[in-house]
This record gives structure tokens, sequence and C-alpha cells, in this order.
């Protein structure tokens, strides 16, 4: 049941990495998210040293991500103008993370760094998730109604200038709002090992208030696109891109997927909302024990 | 050669040829393929007295394997706000990524500590040397916990009584070489030691490398990176491609 990873340079079990894709990829089909942001703290958790986790946790989700973005292009869900711009950044943003992610290994903080920024992203996007979740199971039981929301105008992106139309979108606004915001994700892709469709989703509908039915396909497109850009970079620039776990990853997610989308099917999406904050926020927390408590080990080697 | 034709006749003269120690291993190199879990190194071996004569005590022995030394960087966890981040590092500079003792008897009672020192026997006597920090006494701190760190990975080991010894002349020790070693040269060394000290030694080099498909990885993604990272893309669009097209159609 062992294989040895060439790349991470340990023997492991592949059973239980194969099944660890399968569990990420249960949660990503019921939840609808990529699951990077679970993929490589739980390699950590594993052994796997960091920077390969990060590393081969992106290839893994390009893979993961293409039968989705077929699937919204066929139907015509991707904004590819968007998309475009969305990717532009991405690519910044990509070459920034790299930067730092190369500084920061100097430095030899990257550990702590990834769990650091894991927290702090995963403790807010869940605390936000889990409050709105909380609300709307809430109403249900309540029997009132979600408040309507109008059209969603941000009056500092509505000042943002050089407007643009986004046909599919249904908008018109400054391409510097979704480059800011692909840069932002990119930097993340490359530290975190996220496709960051957890981050992308909701600010593609609450700050640029695009029309939903392009938001998922629009957010795969791009986080296919920015993952491989990170693969190639993490590729020449550290080394850490293991091939066979990520093939391993994605085999086992590939199936898990198909099991969450069924699974889901049988549970109201408040339910599925509240489950995936209760999720993200437990992450975070775990993490954040990690960071707090005295560890086992106080000393890490670094090579070189 | 005017020295060393004294040297023989004088050790014809007192009648005493040195002891010498004929050593062989299981394997030469060691491969590191897909299904490698780690492996077992057989040292084994005679030792050959002058004259034949074999003593009645029983002799003493000790064996070395020796990973390649890389430098390295340890860092320290310290609590700074709340949350353990790496502040305090110490270099070293000879630290053998592998290193593994096995012995006739335990190490105190076996050889004197100038010789344990001038051999590195014994993984407390391993020469780390420490650089980049303020004290001493730091270096000590640092080197212990890159010891026990290693311990725990099976990275460092040391097997008192490891050694069996045959009729005082035929010797053999197992080592093990756990799945996370560093590839590389590795050397076995085994010494006689008598009262205390260092009477004989030899030597006998290992490789460990990867090998098969794991070489071919693991070169690729270092001499081609760009090509390698073209192809990790390709490989992943194409499974998970393939993948949604079989789930689909079941």
């Amino acid at each position: 049941m062992s294989i040895y990873l060439p790349i991470a340079e340990i023997s492991v079990n592949w059973a239980i990495i194969v099944l660890l894709g399968a569990l990420v990829g249960f949660l990503s089909g019921m939840f609808g998210v990529g699951g990077g942001f679970l993929t490589t703290p739980l390699l950590i958790f594993y052994g796997i040293p960091p920077a390969v986790a990060v590393a081969s946790s992106a290839t893994q989700i390009t893979g993961a991500s293409v039968s989705g973005a077929l699937a919204y292009w066929k139907r015509g869900g991707v904004d590819v103008k968007m998309g475009g711009v969305l990717v532009a950044g991405g690519f910044i943003g990509a070459g920034l993370g790299s930067v730092l992610f190369h500084w920061l290994q100097q430095l030899g903080q990257i550990d702590v760094t990834i769990n650091l920024i894991y927290v702090l992203f995963l403790g807010t996007v869940g605390g936000l998730m889990l409050k709105e979740a909380v609300g709307a199971v809430r109403r249900q039981a309540r029997g009132t109604k979600a408040p309507a929301r109008l059209h969603h105008h941000n009056k500092y992106i509505a000042s943002l200038p050089g407007k643009m139309r986004f046909y599919k979108s249904g908008l018109y606004i400054s391409p510097l709002a979704p480059l800011l915001l692909g840069v932002a994700v990119g930097i993340l892709t490359v530290i975190m090992g996220i496709g960051g469709g957890f981050i992308l989703v909701p600010a593609m509908i609450f700050l640029l208030g695009m029309s939903t039915s392009t938001v998922v396909g629009t957010s795969l497109f791009q986080i296919i696109f920015v993952t491989a850009a990170t693969t190639l970079l993490h590729a020449v620039e550290s080394q850490t891109v293991d091939i066979v776990l990520a093939i391993l990853l994605l085999s086992g997610g590939v199936l898990g997927a198909q099991f969450g989308v069924r699974a889901a099917q049988k549970v109201s999406p408040e339910k599925l909302r509240l489950g995936l904050a209760l999720l993200v926020v437990g992450v975070a927390v775990r993490l954040a024990i990690g960071l707090t408590w005295r560890p086992a080990e106080l000393y890490t080697v670094f090579s070189g | 050669m005017k020295y060393l034709a004294l040297l023989l006749v004088w050790l014809v003269c007192i009648g005493a040829a040195p002891v010498r120690l004929i050593t062989d291993l299981s394997q030469r190199r060691i491969d590191i393929v897909y299904t490698f879990k780690g492996a077992e190194l057989l040292v084994f071996g005679a030792i050959q007295y002058p004259a034949g004569g074999v003593p009645d005590e029983a002799p003493g022995l000790a064996i070395v394997v020796r990973g390649p030394a890389v430098p390295i960087t340890l860092r320290k966890k310290r609590r700074v706000a709340g949350v353990w981040i790496n502040t305090d590092s110490v270099r070293f500079e000879t630290a053998p990524g592998f290193y593994s003792v096995a012995t006739s008897a335990p190490i105190s009672t076996l050889v004197d500590e100038r010789n344990a020192a001038i051999w590195e026997i014994g993984v407390d006597y391993l020469q780390l040397s420490p650089t980049g920090m303020d004290t001493p006494e730091i270096g000590n701190a640092f080197q212990s916990g890159l010891i026990e760190l290693r311990r725990k990975a099976g990275l460092y080991a040391e097997h008192e009584g490891g050694v069996q010894v045959t009729q005082n002349v035929l010797y053999q020790a197992r080592i093990a070489i756990p799945s996370a070693v560093p590839v590389g040269d590795y050397t076995a060394e085994i010494y006689l030691i008598r009262k205390g000290k260092v009477i004989a030694r030899a030597t006998s080099p290992i490789h460990i490398g990867k090998s098969g498909f794991e070489r071919w990885v693991y070169v690729a993604a270092h001499r081609h990176s760009l090509e390698y990272g073209i192809a990790a893309v390709g490989l992943a669009l194409l499974a998970g491609w393939g993948a949604g097209l079989i789930v689909r159609r079941t």
C-alpha cells in the first residue's frame, strides 16, 4: 500500500492519500468549492513538507476544476471577458506571491506564514459565512423569506476610473475591480495552494455584483489558469510540485465529488451553507490551536 | 619506501602483524524505487588475527553507517504575541543526514571518550559544527534539539548490543535504513576496539539513490523544471478531463 513520493521524498500510504482526495472531493462536490483549503492543511498534518503540499495541491485543483469548467462553458456560463481580466490579475498576483513565497522560505517563516494566513482567511470568511447561514436557517425555520437583495453597487468600486461593459455578467464597471480581485486571489493561490473559489465567488456576487448565472463558471475558468500558472512557478522556482501526489489526490477527488453532488441534492441549500461554514471555521480553529499551543517539536530543519 | 621497509622489519622482529578487519555488505547500493519503504543493511565480516591466534576475550566492535553531510539551518520556535514562530537559528555545517551505530557492548564501557570523539562513535560524540549562535550553550541546546529530532525520525540511531560476534572472529550487524533517508554516498565504518582504544578500522562505501521512475521524475523536476511544470499541468488537465468523462458515462 505504500508508495514513495519522488519530490516529497517520503513513503506514504497511497490509499490514505486517495481517500483524503476523495473526502475533499466529496465535500467540494457537496458544497461546490474546490477544496484546496482542506487539501493543503490535511497533507501537512499527514507529514508532507508544507512547500510540497502547497505546490501539489495547486496542481490537483487544476485537474479537479476541468470537468466543471467545461460543463459551464457548454452551457454558456463563462464570461470570457470577465474571466480574462481575472486571469490577468491572477497572473500578476501569482508572480507577486511567488516572490513573497521565496522570500519567506529564505527567512525560514514559510510554515508559520502559511498557517497564519490560513487562520486569518478561513476564520474571517468562515465567520461571515456562519453568520449568514445561521440567519438563513433561522429564517427558514420561522418561515420568513430572506430580504430581497438589491442590485449591488459598491460605491468604491463604482468610483474606479475607465468603465467597461461585461455583457454576460450584466455589468458596467471598471476592469480595475476584477483585476485587483484577481491579483489578491493569485497571491493566495501561490502561498496557500488554494483555487480561491470560496473567496472569488462571494466577492464576485457581493462586491462586483455579477449575475449569479456566470459566477461559478467564470470563477472555475479563472482557477484553472491561475493554478496552472502557480504549478509552473513552483516547479521552476522551488521544484516542489510532486506529480505523483497530485495524481493520487486527483483520482480520489473525482470519485468523491460525484458522491458529494448526489449527497447535496438531499439536503437543503441553507443547511449546506451552514455545513460549509462550520467546516471552514473548524479548519481555522484547528490551525489556530496548532499555532498557539506549545508545539510538540520546537525545532525545525531547513536545508541549505 | 625506506621507512616502510624499516617498519616491516620491525614488525617481523617483534612478531606482531596488525589485526585486520575483513568486511562486506549485503548491498553496495540501495535503490529508492516507488515501493521503497526503507531497507535493512547487513554489515558483516571477520577479524583476522596475526598468526591465527584467536584470543579468548570477546572483541569489542562498533559499526557506524553514516550518510552525506548536508549543511542545514535549525530553527527554534518561540512564542511571540501568542503565536509560535521560528525565531533563533543555528547552522550546522557537517551534520550527517543519517547516522546509525551498532556496538557489541554499551558505548560507555566499550570505548573511552577520547577515541569516541576522534572516530565519532555514538550519537553524543557527533561533531556537528554549529555556527552562528551567540553563546556555546545555545549551540549545545540546538545540537541536542537536532539529535532528538533526527532520533525520532529514525535518522540517528544507536543499537548497543546490535553487533553479534561469533566465536570471537565473525561479526555482523543489521542497520535499519528508514524511508525518509537522504540520498547520496554513505559509508559503513567498522571499528575494532580493545581496552577503550580503536586498534583496527575498515570502511566500505554504499550508495543510496533514487532509481527508475522515481529518479526520472526527480531529475526532470530539477534539471528541466519548466518542461516538468508544463507536463504536470498537462497531466492534471488530462486526468481531470478523462476522469470526468468516465464518471459521466457510468
